[in-house]
């Protein structure tokens, strides 16, 4: 899958040596990845025990947490970056979590599936909810309670008072070109975004 | 059939003893001049001496972990987890289980003579500590010539020793498995130890704890501290299933008799209990439970400066059922843990069985602890 390319690009924005703290690490695999190719230290909190298991395979050290519960565990300031990958638009509260983040990391990096890509658009014109490659459950059993476009977030990042330090957009396939950079909300399947308080 | 082992066994095995002298100074101020530790092997060392891993045993535990005395009888009381391709594989660690200084199942404690007296110590043993099992764990480490333990793993009180561990010995401990445990009780389960000592202490076969002298146990005591300990070991919804509400008469005979399954229960737990556990030593047992607390000598009682010192990685597992060492008590460690910078993992595991979980084969639990010891990494021996 494309996952190890958006592990690359995340990847490319944390410096050497960091502690980060990734939120809903899943199969700990950007971890793991970050851990060698950054020489990270830190943790991945994750809910499912199956993917646990998995994070203790790779080697990662992983909490068994409910981001639902926010990051209370965590003292401020306590981690160089807090990422969230594909999993903002699956929690009870984006916008206190986004706090969160930022009140336990010095930046934040997030990725999520663009609700504003033209294929979502046209599904919705048509009077459905869409399915796409990107978003392939069905409107009753998808656990993504909280869709939202590129615009949609970074006006949220205004009103919160965050800084957006870099953006990519991306497709499915985890390309980006000039047009994606130009329309990324109507272009982008997947955004991604480093960030900080102002 | 009866003297085949299932082929993921230990097989048969014996305990061994080792003597140490030289003055043990223990928590309490008192001296132990002379003790014995009982304890079992399986597995083997390996030339590097790195794949060691130490059980730490609970309440009412002892050093037959894993195998058989005697073929045909029950095998050690985490059987399920340590043998040939279980979780803690033999074939890639060796494992080292002690009966605790204070015990009653062969080491030094209350039913051994005491060299002042020559009589039988009872309750002029002194009180033992997590620290001082912690201290003579090391000098058994010693003696087996276990520099540096691969894992330090125990539930409940036993995880409490792989706790302590790491913090007394940060070198010699790689990893700490600290499972269904707490950084220190809380006032319900001292008040819940409290009972269970009130019931042996006035049995009126007591006898100020020389209850040996008069050819006497207080097994009424013991049988009533066990019976309440089993019901806070186990959780609400897995007595009501196991046991509902059924008569054993299918009818109400209104009397104290045994009429609820439940209470036959309890009572055969209760009973059984008695015959093979000293009553001394649960004493001893639970006040090292109430006194455990290893932040108690650093500035502020914290906990994050008792663990800032460990090195080890630590596995933290809880059960949600368990309301006698509850998850939220073993948050607390991972978050002290987590405060100090430490490696930690921490697994709650789904499970309707209460505190005794953690002697169970819950599926998950097991794969998690089989995934953490297949990654941890030992030298292999040349084939």
């Amino acid at each position: 899958m494309t996952m190890r390319e958006e592990q690359t690009l995340i990847a490319r924005w944390i410096r050497n040596g960091s502690r980060v703290l990734d939120l809903g690490c899943g199969d700990g695999a950007l971890l793991a990845h970050l851990q060698t190719a950054r020489r990270v230290s830190g943790y991945g909190i994750e809910i499912d025990g199956e993917n646990i298991v998995r994070c203790l395979e790779a080697g990662v050290n992983v909490i068994q947490s409910d981001l639902d519960r926010g990051l209370s565990d965590f003292d401020d300031d306590s981690f160089d970056y807090v990422i969230m990958t594909q999993t903002l638009q699956a929690t009870r509260y984006p916008d206190r979590l986004l706090r969160e983040m930022l009140r336990v990391g010095r930046e934040a990096i997030v990725t999520f599936p663009n609700f504003g890509h033209w294929k979502c658009r046209l599904q919705v014109l048509a009077g459905r909810m869409p399915v796409t490659r990107h978003l392939p459950s069905t409107w009753y059993d998808t656990s993504n309670i909280h869709m939202c476009t590129v615009r949609d977030f970074e006006a949220l990042c205004a009103s919160e008072g965050l800084e957006i330090l870099e953006r990519e957009a991306l497709d499915s396939a985890h390309r980006t070109t000039a047009a994606m950079r130009l329309l990324p909300n109507l272009l982008a399947e997947i955004a991604l975004y480093r960030f900080r308080r102002r | 059939m009866s003297n085949a082992f299932p082929p993921d066994s230990v097989g048969l095995v014996s305990p061994q003893r080792r003597a140490f002298h030289g003055p043990l100074e223990l928590d309490s101020g008192a001296t132990l001049e002379h003790y014995e530790l009982v304890f079992e092997t399986y597995g083997e060392l390996n030339a590097a001496r790195d794949n060691a891993v130490l059980i730490c045993h609970a309440l009412s535990g002892d050093h037959h972990a894993a195998g058989y005395h005697q073929p045909g009888q029950r095998p050690g009381w985490w059987d399920n987890l340590i043998g040939p391709g279980k979780p803690l594989d033999t074939r890639r660690f060796f494992v080292v289980s002690p009966n605790n200084l204070g015990g009653c199942a062969g080491s030094t404690g209350p039913l051994s003579i005491n060299p002042a007296t020559a009589q039988v110590y009872g309750p002029d043993f002194p009180f033992v500590t997590v620290r001082d099992w912690v201290q003579t764990q090391a000098r058994l480490a010693d003696t087996l010539g276990i520099e540096c333990w691969a894992a330090v793993v125990g539930g409940s009180l036993g995880g409490m020793q792989a706790l302590q561990w790491a913090v007394d010995f940060p070198h010699r401990v790689r990893h700490a498995l600290v499972i269904a445990a707490a950084a220190k009780l809380t006032t319900q389960n001292i008040a819940f130890n409290e009972v269970a000592r009130h019931a042996i202490r006035s049995d009126a076969n007591f006898h100020g704890g020389r209850y040996y002298e008069h050819g006497v146990v207080p097994a009424h005591g013991l049988m009533l501290a066990r019976m309440l300990g089993h019901i806070t070991y186990l959780s609400d919804d897995v007595l009501m299933a196991r046991f509902g509400r059924e008569l054993r008469d299918g009818k109400l005979n209104f009397g104290f008799d045994v009429e609820f399954e439940i209470e036959s229960y309890l009572r055969h737990q209760g009973e059984s209990f008695a015959k093979r556990f000293d009553a001394n030593t649960y004493l001893l047992m639970t006040k090292s439970l109430d006194y455990f607390d290893p932040a108690a000598k650093v500035p502020e009682h914290d906990l994050r400066k008792a663990l800032a010192g460990a090195s080890a990685r630590f596995l933290v597992v809880s059960f949600s059922s368990d309301w006698r060492f509850a998850p939220a008590r073993s948050r607390e460690i991972v978050v002290a843990l987590l405060d100090a910078d430490r490696d930690v993992s921490y697994v709650e595991i789904e499970s309707e069985q209460g505190h005794d979980s953690f002697l169970l084969e819950v599926p998950l639990y097991h794969r998690v602890l089989r995934t953490y010891f297949q990654q941890m990494p030992i030298t292999a021996d040349p084939v």
